[in-house]
């Protein structure tokens, strides 16, 4: 069984916005949403990084659990989605979520905000696979179609890498190797720092755990 | 049996009948449905070849396959 997973590689990507501009037209995102957006850290400075940011997937999903009218749900790839119908735009997920994945968009007079959107995988919502109704709420069932999220495929230096959770991964530990940056390029001191340089110590463990 | 005991009785009978008039205290009353599985297709116009629509492990080995087709470093060797 595939567990769907978005990987980004910070040192492809070329903040192109390929990804941001595939998603809008193969979903028909709305005017003030974008599913998917690239953010870039140190912007200007020699040496900036980028990375493409959407929903995560995660498997244990912060949105999921503060959502008030439980309109999410996962499928068995592993995917989070949610339902439009049930959804009644309240933005508790948006701020649950750590990556700003929720959006709104802003229609009406007094810009209401509507019902959330967030990326989907390109495996679309709740309706009956590949329907109309599904591709008017959602986009772009490209999952049941035996095709990858477009972002993902369309990304011109393969920073973004979409697909089962162990081949994105596989990849992405292939190029590090090929780097030669070995095995520190994993785990806490490539996330939070060493040390030595300053960086949060790891946190201790509580008592009484093994 | 003493008239004590009767009330005792009569009070431990009805506390454990209150219990059938708990209501349900689920959230909502509705699940969502996911719609049908991936690999379920259906088959389209745009559907790609290389699977069986509707076999789970045909779509699973291709999508493996796709996914791997990001990787340029097996089709053009290992670079940096």
């Amino acid at each position: 069984m595939a567990r769907m997973k978005f990987i980004c590689d910070a040192e492809r990507c070329i903040e192109c916005n390929g990804c941001v501009t595939a998603c809008k037209a193969e979903n028909h995102v709305p005017w003030g949403v974008n599913r998917r957006r690239v953010v870039t850290l140190n912007d200007g400075v020699p040496g900036e990084k980028s990375i493409s940011v959407a929903c995560m997937h995660c498997s244990d999903a912060p949105c999921m659990a503060v959502c008030p009218v439980d309109c999410f749900y996962r499928t068995d790839d592993g995917v989070v989605l949610h339902d439009k119908d049930v959804c009644i735009g309240c933005g508790y997920c948006s701020y649950a979520c750590p990556f700003g994945a929720p959006q709104f968009p802003s229609n009406g007079t007094f810009g209401l905000r509507g019902k959330m959107d967030k990326c989907t995988f390109c495996a679309g919502g709740p309706e009956d696979n590949g329907s109309q109704a599904e591709f008017e709420k959602y986009g772009r069932n490209r999952l049941s179609e035996g095709k990858l999220p477009l972002c993902a495929e369309v990304c011109s230096t393969k920073a973004l890498l979409g697909g089962d959770g162990d081949v994105v991964a596989d990849i992405f530990r292939s190029r590090v190797v090929v780097r030669n940056s070995g095995s520190e390029v994993w785990g806490w001191g490539t996330a939070y720092g060493k040390p030595a340089s300053g960086a949060t110590p790891k946190p201790a463990k509580p008592e009484g755990t093994k | 049996m003493s008239r004590s005991c009767w009330a005792v009785t009569l009070c431990a009978v009805a506390g454990m009948l209150g219990a059938c008039g708990e209501r349900p205290q689920e959230l909502t009353g509705r699940k969502i449905q996911g719609s049908a599985a991936s690999w379920q297709g259906p088959a389209t116009s745009f559907t790609v070849s290389g699977w069986k629509v509707g076999d789970e492990s045909s779509w699973d080995a291709h999508m493996r396959v796709r996914a791997q087709a990001q990787n340029e470093q097996v089709r053009v060797g290992a670079s940096r």
